[in-house]
């Protein structure tokens, strides 16, 4: 244990002694990395899983992008917009595009481009599917008023619009392509990314190799890259630990980060970062008792997050306590101010005696038995259900856990016939409007499995969402989690989750982020030592 | 002989056809669709009703299940198998990319069974009691015991532990680079080799017992005929035939029910499409799989049969 411990402290130490900036980045090398998914198709603006964001995201650019260098994955900045600016009353953003960038096939990006690609992520024609039009409600028009510059017409202000440009999925496509076929890049590869398409094996890998012509002179550093499509983690942590392979972005558990670390000792770098996905206890207000939120509050209030968060973080893919935020990006609340909700109160003692004051008055006996739905997927959903029903126990709940198979999980949750049951959310970028959205009132989000209306819920996240200065919005935002989750629990959360990344030291200039969706375009990435 | 082939061969059909019928069935009782499995797995929970529906209308889903099953059968009968529900592509492409590797572990390691089994059985039988056939008993029980992937798993630790190597992860054919491709198949060959041979092992063993003690080996040994000649001319060709039979039915599994192995070593095979096609609730594509596995089944069998009939006169005279 000590070993392991001296390890990670000289694998941290590594990464803060020799910042990737801080050295030259060096010409060379192939960039092996496993991916645990594969995408069905490889348009962006339809597909939902990291298995395309990985390996495709480095053939195409986005308008903008989120910073690579910067940790908190909230900063967006210029990509193939060279600058931009915002009208007064904030419902215009004008965007000047760079010029001379050139598709793979040799022709010109142009505002066409743009202007042809956000019409298919917003205003999509009948038939074609695009999974994020509804992050574009607020906008009426996007125009190209001339070939380097990009407008998007607004109906309301929206705080979180410049940061949804940044968004990885939103690929620019060629308009001439789209024109003739909105599909064609469902089983194509065309873009102006840092690398070109090389070849993809189904179920077995994608080659992209370095584009020469690539606009941002001097990246991108690697030769090329290797994705390896592995869905078993052992043998994703066997390809790290033998150095057949470089990284995986989407993240290890602690024991096998413990693992690599042992073997490959300073020859790995390990990177961790609290992660945008969390699981959470939905509760279905159609149920009784579970329509009386004293119970509701019970429930939270019955969860010592601090504890657990001390033990399942050794065993778990989970560890911050948090609110309706990532910790450390800049809406989420302070943990003094966090230790105010319900749920998160310091002295657990003191919490579960009102759990149990509150499930008296309510009228629920000791010992009331209730079904918790949870889904078939070991990390971390079976640790995160084991201790919950654990915590439950504790207030003199006595819980049945009924394991719903993966696939079909939400189908049969949005039936509305469970009790109480494990939900998710993963963003692929920290913004409220992406976070919160998922709270709305049922007719405003089928995807709320409380099945609640809240009206007052509701116009917060509207407030919040409008609001363009940054103290307004987050007294909106703490108005909102406050209601959420202690005023009304409607949902519960459990522990933020924890991404972990050790890679091989030889890897140079990236950056965790709290998203594993972010930071995957590679132009930033070289190989110390690419030779080898 | 021909007759007994042609009523052979015509009993295929309405087995294939009940397997049909029975596949689609089953995938239809699964909750949930491929939709769902790919908009709301995971990350898309958001998706509207009218973008399932959308996709839905696209893969033929919104369509009576009469319908659904006639379409699927007219392509069946000439040998369409459609497209995959998860990715658009033919399924052929689909199968054909994994055939290769899944076709070659299944020989090899059917070769390392085989390699393993029939001398290891016919030495325990003809020293039986001895220390060599208890020697075999402990190796080929201690094969039966240890799941195919643990071994494959202490393969990985025992390459990286003492040779800090691994096997390569993408997968090389043949005939494009023999080094390579014998390089990644050749651990998971043998992890599944060893446990299919200590079954064989056993069936050997106790085959060729049984066929020593006929009074036609004992007139051969009282003729004073060589040992050897009497395991190789007499008594080997009558105890194959219940070893054939399990050699050729689990050849015929592990064509597609590799899955934890391949896993292990990372190969693109069948086992897993099948499992993740299961997962994705991409209908075509399982029952495309299903039809040929069955149909594989069903042709080994067939070919046993022939095989039987050839080694054993008694089947083709009855």
């Amino acid at each position: 244990m000590k070993r392991l411990a001296r390890l990670l402290a000289l694998a941290a130490g590594a990464l803060l002694a020799f910042p990737a900036t801080a050295q030259t980045p060096r010409n060379g090398g192939e960039l092996i990395f496993p991916v645990p998914s594969e995408p069905p198709s490889y348009d962006g603006h339809r597909e939902e899983t990291f298995g395309l964001i990985h390996p495709f995201a480095p053939f195409y650019n986005t308008l903008l992008r989120v910073d690579p260098n910067d940790p908190g994955g909230t900063k967006p900045v210029a990509s193939l917009a060279a600058s931009w600016t915002v009208s007064p009353d904030g419902l215009t953003y004008t965007f000047k595009l760079r010029q001379g960038v050139k598709f793979h096939d040799g022709s010109e990006m142009t505002s066409r481009d743009v202007k042809a690609s956000y019409d298919k992520i917003i205003f999509p024609p009948p038939g074609v599917g695009s999974s994020r039009k509804g992050s574009y409600a607020d906008v009426a028009a996007v125009e190209a008023p001339d070939a380097y510059t990009v407008r998007f017409r607004l109906k309301e202000p929206s705080a979180s619009f410049l940061l949804s440009l940044a968004s990885p999925w939103n690929f620019i496509y060629k308009a001439d392509i789209l024109s003739k076929d909105m599909n064609w890049y469902e089983k194509n590869v065309m873009g102006t990314g840092p690398f070109t398409f090389v070849e993809h094996v189904k179920g077995s890998h994608v080659v992209g190799r370095k584009n020469p012509n690539y606009w941002d002179k001097g990246k991108p550093y690697l030769d090329g890259f290797r994705a390896i499509f592995m869905r078993d983690s052992a043998a994703q942590v066997a390809a790290i630990r033998g150095e057949r392979a470089h990284i995986q972005f989407r993240g290890f558990s602690p024991a096998e980060r413990d693992s690599i670390v042992a073997t490959l000792g300073n020859k790995v770098t390990v990177q961790e970062s609290p992660w945008d996905c969390i699981l959470m206890v939905g509760i279905n207000h159609n149920k009784k008792p579970f329509d009386d939120k004293r119970v509701r509050r019970a429930l939270t209030l019955a969860i010592d997050r601090y504890e657990g968060s001390k033990a399942l973080s050794k065993i778990a893919i989970v560890k911050e306590v948090a609110g309706v935020q990532v910790p450390g990006t800049p809406f989420a609340t302070p943990r003094e101010e966090l230790a105010k909700v319900a749920g998160y109160w310091p002295d657990i003692e003191k919490s579960r005696a009102e759990a149990r004051r509150l499930l008296k008055e309510a009228g629920v006996p000791e010992g009331f038995t209730f079904t918790f739905s949870n889904r078939g997927i070991p990390m971390p959903y079976e640790p995160l259900g084991v201790w919950l029903i654990d915590q439950w126990r504790r207030i003199g709940l006595n819980v049945n856990q009924q394991v719903i198979e993966a696939a079909s999980y939400f189908g049969v949750i949005r039936k509305g016939d469970a009790q109480v049951h494990m939900d998710f959310q993963c963003g692929y970028i920290v913004e409220p409007d992406l976070d919160l959205y998922k709270f709305l009132s049922t007719d405003r989000n089928p995807a709320n499995y409380g099945f609640y209306k809240d009206s007052v819920l509701d116009e917060l996240y509207d407030k919040q969402s409008r609001a363009t200065n940054p103290d307004e919005r987050k007294r909106f935002i703490r108005e909102f989690e406050k209601r959420l989750l202690d005023d009304e629990a409607h949902y519960l959360m459990t522990l933020q989750w924890h991404r972990i990344i050790p890679h091989s030291a030889k890897v140079k200039g990236w950056t965790i982020t709290p998203s594993h969706y972010l930071n995957n375009t590679l132009d930033t990435v070289w190989l110390d030592q690419p030779g080898h | 002989m021909i007759r007994y082939i042609i009523k052979r061969l015509l009993a295929i059909i309405p087995t294939l056809f009940g397997v049909a019928v029975l596949i689609f069935l089953l995938l239809r009782v699964v909750p949930g669709d491929v939709v769902e499995a790919r908009y709301m797995s995971g990350e898309g929970q958001f998706q509207s009703q009218e973008l399932m529906q959308i996709e839905r209308k696209k893969l033929g889903l919104d369509q009576p299940l009469w319908k659904q099953f006639a379409t699927w059968m007219a392509g069946l009968v000439r040998f369409d198998f459609g497209l995959s529900m998860w990715t658009g592509n033919p399924i052929t492409e689909e199968i054909k990319l994994r055939f290769a590797l899944s076709l070659q572990l299944a020989l090899m390691a059917t070769l390392v069974a085989t390699l393993l089994a029939i001398p290891l059985g016919i030495l325990a039988a003809v020293k039986q009691d001895t220390w060599i056939d208890y020697a075999v008993r402990v190796f080929s029980i201690a094969g039966l015991a240890m799941p195919s992937f643990w071994l494959g798993i202490l393969l990985i630790l025992a390459l990286l532990v003492f040779f800090h190597w691994l096997p390569p992860m993408v997968f090389t054919p043949i005939w494009v680079n023999p080094w390579e491709n014998l390089a990644q198949l050749i651990w998971p060959a043998l992890a599944v080799g060893y446990r299919y041979s200590a079954v064989s092992t056993r069936m050997m063993r106790s085959a060729m017992l049984e066929v020593l003690r006929e009074d036609y080996i004992r007139t051969a040994r009282a003729k004073g005929l060589w040992l050897k000649l009497i395991l190789s001319r007499h008594a080997l060709k009558n105890a194959m035939l219940p070893v054939l039979t399990i050699i050729s039915l689990e050849f015929a599994f592990l064509l597609g029910g590799l899955v934890v192995t391949e896993q292990v070593f990372n190969l693109n095979g069948l086992g897993m499409l099948f499992v993740e096609s299961i997962a994705r609730r991409d209908y075509t594509l399982t029952q495309a799989l299903v039809m040929l596995v069955a149909t594989f089944y069903l042709v080994v069998n067939f070919a046993v049969d022939i095989a039987y009939a050839w080694l054993d006169p008694r089947i083709r005279y009855r």
